[in-house]
């Protein structure tokens, strides 16, 4: 344990300010750990990563298990040959190739939205004056109290008035409002060292340049903290696409995989979590590359209350 | 001038020069030019909030009090009808029974689970890496495949629920088609998916702590287990009293596990109000009666939040 104390002097101590950035202890750092403790401690996270991992494996290997095995006990843990058939079946029992499309679309559009959204409002609201822009911003920020719920109704109803039930405006629109993106994107402007605006302006920057030159860069981390958030949300959707379209192939892939399920019945497991897999990989992809991102993005307003 | 604390915007000096009519003018102009920017900025984002959240709000509180099935003619006012006719209906008794249930065992299940894995990955052990991120996982990971997922588990015949009932010699109820099994399968699927999440939250408000107290309370002999419950744990009450709130509306949102795993069944064993609202308007083309209860869920949500408010004004700890 002391080995490590000291390459982990973290990053967090400066962010939070004030501390001394002397060499500090880790917590427990005095104490020697007891090999009965270390044992436990082990014991517990070989629990945890089971709890979590198991589950998984488990959805990856049933998607690549024939008929036989799947249904096989004991259970096969090392599915081999490895097959495809069941993808191929799951694309065959539902239009695999309307969902995917479908969620490329509205995520990708409705993502770019989101993002936009974030970022003109946050930069507004952090580089323009207006008359009562606090009140303002409370206002947008309160939109975050309403629960889906309360909107579901409603916003059907809208929608079916504006004659855009299954259609991709439909889906996407009533979505492509961000306001904890530009929530998060107004809370990073505002701790940008101000020196750099005033030397745009000097120079004779407009806001539109400033925005995309000088601002937007500097907010880089942020932006993809935000657009992964968007990206995840609008793929995993599901209540709304629901609601909203009523013809299988105008479904995105999280109902396409309740109409695979009401189609496949119990029968066939195998193809069930081939399209499990479709649905889950993509993010769970995008996840592994922007891990810390997305977590600091998601902890960003807890931690500090 | 241009990137000012919102909070306390104060107005640039302006030049004590003589001010010409001119000159006066020409500031009105760049301000109403600023101004339009601004409004042209925020647009679209407010727009839209207006229309998809605040409008719904007014206008289903409209709709709770007529009666109206969504498809032909338009909402006829029955008054406090549909709220009485909800409270009447024993059935309703019990989707709010259940509502308490699930919203109450996920949110003991996250903050216990989810601190206790924050501690454990906060621990200098090889493999924590390992953990953190597989732990976060299923968070990024459509609740509907994750329902499915686990919907496999619980099979009785072929899923890993067997295996693990087997290893203790038991047979594997059927979970999710049992009234007595639904609701703890649902929330063993939704304590997987988002605990993670919590546990991540709990991780950054760990490492945030300030390490005097701890320093004090170790020379002055305190053990490991004192030092959690007397100073770790009341430091992290914002941290709690923030993943209470979002876990609560989450669990208002859990339509996909629900509509996977069990469709509120069997009978309505997991019925949530949440899920309700959903079949009373679109299954049942009752837009009054799901409005109402759209009503009720808006205000406990409220009522919980003031009250989660009103406690951690008092009692949190903040650094």
């Amino acid at each position: 344990m002391s080995a490590d104390t000291q390459t982990h002097t973290d990053a967090k101590s400066s962010a939070t300010g004030g501390s001394t950035p002397a060499p500090r202890r880790k917590k427990g750092g005095p104490m020697r750990d007891s090999t009965l403790r270390k044992i436990l401690l082990y014991v517990a996270l070989t629990v945890a990563a089971a709890t979590f991992l198991v589950p998984i494996y488990w959805l990856f290997s049933s998607a690549v298990k024939d008929n036989g095995s799947i249904y096989q006990y004991p259970p096969d843990w090392f599915p081999w040959p490895m097959i495809l058939e069941n993808f191929r079946d799951a694309w065959q029992a539902a239009p695999f190739d309307h969902f995917l499309v479908n969620s490329l679309i509205v995520t990708a559009v409705g993502a770019t939205l989101k993002l936009l959204n974030a970022t003109f409002t946050a930069y507004a609201f952090t580089h323009l004056r207006f008359p009562l822009k606090n009140l303002l911003f409370l206002f947008m920020l309160g939109s975050l109290m309403v629960p889906n719920n309360v909107t579901l109704i409603v916003n059907y109803i809208t929608v079916a008035n504006l004659g855009w039930i299954n259609t991709y405006m439909g889906l996407i629109l009533p979505s492509a409002g961000s306001i904890f993106g530009m929530f998060l994107l107004r809370q990073y402007m505002m701790t940008l060292p101000k020196e750099i605006n005033e030397a745009a302006k000097v120079d004779g920057a407009g806001h539109l340049r400033m925005l995309f030159q000088v601002v937007l860069p500097m907010c880089k981390p942020m932006l993809v903290t935000v657009g992964v958030i968007a990206v995840v949300d609008m793929w995993n959707d599901f209540i709304w696409p629901l609601i909203v379209t009523n013809t299988v192939e105008m479904r995105t892939l999280p109902i396409g995989l309740l109409y695979l399920r009401s189609t496949e019945g119990y029968q066939s497991w195998g193809a069930i979590m081939a399209g499990t897999v479709i649905v889950a990989v993509p993010m769970l992809v995008l996840f592994l590359f922007t891990q810390r991102h997305i977590a600091r993005g998601l902890t960003a307003g807890a931690v500090k209350g | 001038m241009a990137h000012q604390d919102v909070i306390s915007a104060p107005r640039p000096p302006e030049r004590a020069a003589p001010d010409s009519l001119s000159r006066r003018r020409g500031r009105r102009k760049r301000n109403l030019r600023e101004y339009g920017l601004f409004a042209l900025l925020i647009l679209p984002n407010i727009a839209l909030v207006l229309t998809f959240e605040y409008w719904p709000v007014l206008y289903n509180a409209w709709l709770s009090l007529t009666r109206w099935n969504m498809i032909s003619g338009s909402p006829v006012f029955i008054g406090l009808q549909n709220y009485i006719d909800l409270f009447t209906s024993p059935g309703f008794h019990t989707v709010l029974l259940n509502t308490l249930v699930f919203g109450g065992s996920v949110v003991i299940g996250s903050v216990t689970i989810g601190l206790a894995l924050a501690v454990l990955v906060n621990q200098k052990l090889r493999l924590r890496g390992i953990v953190r991120t597989a732990a976060f996982a299923p968070y990024v990971i459509s609740g509907a495949a994750v329902a499915t997922l686990w919907l496999f588990i619980f099979d009785p015949n072929y899923g890993l629920s067997r295996v693990v009932f087997s290893l203790f010699g038991a047979t594997s109820p059927s979970w999710t088609t049992s009234a007595e099994w639904a609701m703890p399968a649902l929330i063993i699927a939704y304590l997987w998916k988002g605990c993670g999440f919590v546990a991540i939250v709990y991780l950054a408000g760990l490492q945030g702590l300030p390490e005097e107290y701890e320093e004090a309370a170790r020379i002055d002999g305190a053990g490991r287990w004192t030092i959690f419950r007397r100073i770790t744990l009341p430091l992290l009450s914002p941290v709690t009293f923030f993943v209470m709130v979002i876990t609560i509306i989450g669990t208002f949102q859990a339509y996909d596990l629900i509509a996977v795993m069990t469709n509120g069944g069997p009978g309505n064993a997991t019925t949530t109000l949440s899920w309700f609202v959903y079949e009373r308007a679109f299954k049942g083309g009752d837009a009054g009666g799901a409005a109402a209860a759209a009503v009720l869920l808006f205000f406990i949500l409220l009522a919980l939040t003031a009250v989660q408010n009103f406690y951690s004004q008092r009692k949190v700890h903040y650094q």
